[in-house]
């Protein structure tokens, strides 16, 4: 049997779980490691400019995938920044893997330098963790890592390696093994029978059902079966923020996003259904508005692999724990195999309503914000033009704020695994790397960062990264000058009192920010020069271009839910609210 | 409403961290936690009580059965249980209250354990409730210091928490 260090060990379980890039940052306590990727070519080192970087690529490679992301990093310092892209990951069930050095065993506990306890520091934001003993213990640990990370409901798993087990005159057998299997451990893989079978009949009888499709759709690779169901019932769906693309957003049946900024027509649907079909989403407060108000005449049916997630924040009257697709498989199977029909007159009747709410305060009716002037751009009219220029096809990663609002509510995601961002702990910071993550996953394909000025500046180092490993990212920054989403909350509760919300005075020049590291740098000003110059910024195929385009400083995302307050209560403008 | 949970855990470094951590992390109560190995010493079998409503029960149960080093999570107090909790107390014992605190003692059915010039030492087994009896019918006054296991318990009849 072939003989190996833990650190050369260490690497090969890498690869035999299937990485292809490492995305990481070394120092001190990761030497060893960094010495084994030196000598192999099985896995791609990718050296980013920060570990939280480092890891929210990780992160987004496996969005954009469906594979686990993996990442290495130091210990201490090295360990605690990758803290936010591993918490990051968690809040939104993205499976990863992150090593993380540690100092040697014998060191431990003594505060030795780059010392900290990373399985203490890291538990809140994982699925699991371990801490690797001897060098034989590791490719079993990878494969369990790999196991618990990418089954049940996905998640971050850290592995903590001190630096003694990774020790190049240490040379143990290695053995990758096939199957991993845990006592503790068993995620379900079949909805129940039982519940199926009443829940389809509760959804056969609706009069005003909605599906409402979340991250789990996506992550749960379910998209076809939603879609399949959804068409066979003829029934209106949404999508939450993380669930986009699960459904396409270009049909007739999407009735667009819901929750705090979502459409009028899917909040006042979901406000007046009968039937909810709850697929892979968690009653996020960012969706639910008041839990105690929501949906008062719903019965509520909940798909979801993690029973946690069940009755959580809303209670469900007919929960069924399991895999999205498989649930969402075996609803159709008994529809098609039964013949069951729905009530189809009630449900055009339904179709009516919500056409009719369409029509009134829908997202893409004309009205529905004042139209971009010839010196003043909207950041809706920048999302429009980016969709065409982009043919919808694009991978768009956003960082958090305005921006990420506007670009989740105007381009229309056909494709699940297409919308990147940070859902669940709303990073800022998230969209640069992500992107670079995407556009790793998919070399050929159009990969844009949708961003503010306030967030590319929170991982903007990442410039020098994208020129090392080739990495042509499009970053449309909807500069507006201000941190927009606070200042907008400043606006509608703290009497435009803009503490803390303004720099202009101080923001960079970043046509000449984006060529200080090699990249193309655009500033559009005028609306009638948006198109044309974007279209120039994605004729650029091989370059990283910087577009930094003024948008109106005053504009608000709307709807807007009212708080504390049912689904249907919202701000349509800064005037109107329903 | 008191509930008692028993947890089967797997005999980890940092398993007992995490059901702990779960605990502050989502901001429920652990009133009591008593844990050690089983008789497979893989395994610890951990018993906490806690407060809360339906809902967080369900919710600390479906958490605690999330935790990949969690084999197994009962809830005692939904059925038939015993539950036993040993308490030690160090109390004044001086003049005629020697008398007074051996007879209490006889009445809880405890023992005492170690006796000192004006002190004694007693041991009282049982449900806490019988302990906290205990605690308020000898007084503040006499007590000096008190040390409890905190919990355990099991079910009764046939039924086992097992893998």
């Amino acid at each position: 049997m072939e003989l190996l260090s833990g650190g050369e060990i260490l690497i090969r379980a890498l690869s035999d779980a299937k990485v292809k890039h490492l995305w990481g940052y070394p120092g001190g306590a990761a030497l060893h490691i960094y010495d084994a990727i030196f000598r192999q070519d099985n896995l791609s080192h990718i050296l980013m400019r920060h570990e939280q970087a480092a890891v929210h690529a990780a992160d987004a490679y496996s969005r954009a995938t469906g594979e686990v992301g993996a990442a290495l990093v130091t210990s201490g310092p090295g360990a605690t920044n990758a803290i936010t892209g591993i918490a990051t990951a968690y809040m939104d069930s993205i499976p990863l893997v992150v090593i993380s050095a540690q100092v040697p065993q014998e060191k431990i506990g003594e505060d030795a330098f780059q010392e900290i306890d990373m399985i203490g520091v890291s538990r809140p934001t994982v699925k699991h963790s371990y801490m690797v003993k001897r060098p034989e213990d590791i490719a079993e640990t990878i494969a369990k890592a790999f196991y618990i990370a990418s089954t049940g409901r996905p998640g971050p798993v850290v592995v903590d390696v001190p630096k003694d087990v990774t020790d190049p005159n240490n040379k143990v057998a290695y053995k990758f093994p096939e199957k991993v299997k845990l006592r503790s451990y068993q995620p379900t893989t079949r909805g129940h029978s039982g519940q199926i079978k009443r829940a389809v009949n509760l959804l056969m009888s609706a009069k005003r059902p909605v599906i409402y499709s979340g991250g789990g759709v996506v992550l749960g690779n379910a998209s076809e079966q939603l879609r399949a169901l959804a068409r066979r019932l003829n029934y209106p769906v949404t999508n939450t923020l993380m669930g986009l693309g699960a459904f396409p957003g270009t049909d007739r049946q999407f009735v667009g996003m819901l929750g705090m900024h979502g459409t009028f027509e899917a909040n006042t649907a979901m406000h007046h259904a009968d039937v909810i079909l709850a697929v892979g989403a968690r009653f996020d407060d960012r969706v639910t508005n008041a839990t105690d108000r929501f949906c008062p005449s719903a019965k509520i049916i909940h798909i979801d692999v993690d029973p946690s997630s069940i009755a959580k924040t809303v209670r469900a009257d007919i929960p069924i724990v399991g895999p999205c697709d498989v649930v969402l498989g075996d609803m159709l199977d008994q529809i098609q195999q039964a013949d069951l029909q729905t009530d189809e007159s009630a449900i055009g009747e339904w179709w009516q309503q919500i056409d009719e709410w369409r029509a009134r305060h829908g997202i893409y009716t004309e009205s529905r914000y004042e139209p971009s002037t010839a010196d003043n751009i909207k950041p809706q009219d920048v999302i429009k033009t980016l969709h065409k220029v982009t043919k919808g096809e694009a991978y768009v990663a956003s960082d958090v704020g305005q921006h990420q609002m506007f670009a989740a509510q105007y381009y229309l995601f056909d494709k699940p695994r297409q919308w990147l961002n940070s859902g669940g702990l709303g990073t800022m910071g998230f969209g640069l790397p992500a992107a670079m993550g995407a556009q790793m996953a998919h070399p050929d394909a159009t990969v844009v960062c949708v961003t503010g000025e306030g967030s590319i500046q929170m991982c903007i180092q990442e410039l020098a990264a994208c020129t090392q490993h080739q990495l042509p990212v499009k970053i449309i920054i909807l500069n507006n000058q201000a941190l927009g989403m606070v200042k907008q909350w400043q606006d509608m509760q703290y009497g435009s009192r803009y503490s803390h919300v303004l720099y202009e005075d101080s923001l960079p020049d970043f046509v000449k920010l984006a060529e200080a590291y090699g990249h193309v740098g655009m500033k559009v000003t005028q609306y009638d020069e948006l198109e044309s110059r974007m279209e120039e910024c994605f004729a650029m195929k091989d370059r990283v271009v910087i577009m930094d385009i003024s948008v109106d400083h005053h504009e608000h995302v709307y709807p807007m839910h009212v708080a504390p307050g049912s689904m249907r209560d919202m701000w349509l403008s800064k005037t109107e609210r329903t | 409403m008191k509930r008692l949970i028993s947890v089967l855990l797997e005999n980890e470094p940092g398993s007992l961290s995490r059901v702990v951590g779960l605990f502050s992390q989502r901001g429920y109560n652990i009133d009591s936690l008593s844990v050690a190995p089983t008789e497979d010493t893989t395994l610890s079998r951990l018993t906490l009580t806690t407060v809360g409503d339906d809902h967080t029960i369900e919710q600390i149960t479906k958490q605690l059965n999330k935790l990949i080093d969690v084999v197994k999570v009962i809830d005692l107090s939904e059925g038939v249980h015993i539950e036993r909790e040993l308490m030690l107390l160090k109390v004044k014992a001086s003049g005629a209250a020697r008398a007074e605190i051996k007879r209490c003692v006889d009445i809880f059915r405890g023992q005492i354990v170690d006796v000192g010039p004006t002190t004694y030492v007693v041991q009282i087994m049982g449900e806490s409730a019988k302990l906290d009896a205990f605690i308020e019918a000898l007084g503040d006054a006499v007590i000096l210091e008190v040390v409890r296991t905190g919990v355990c318990g099991l079910m009764r009849g046939e039924k086992s928490l097992k893998i």
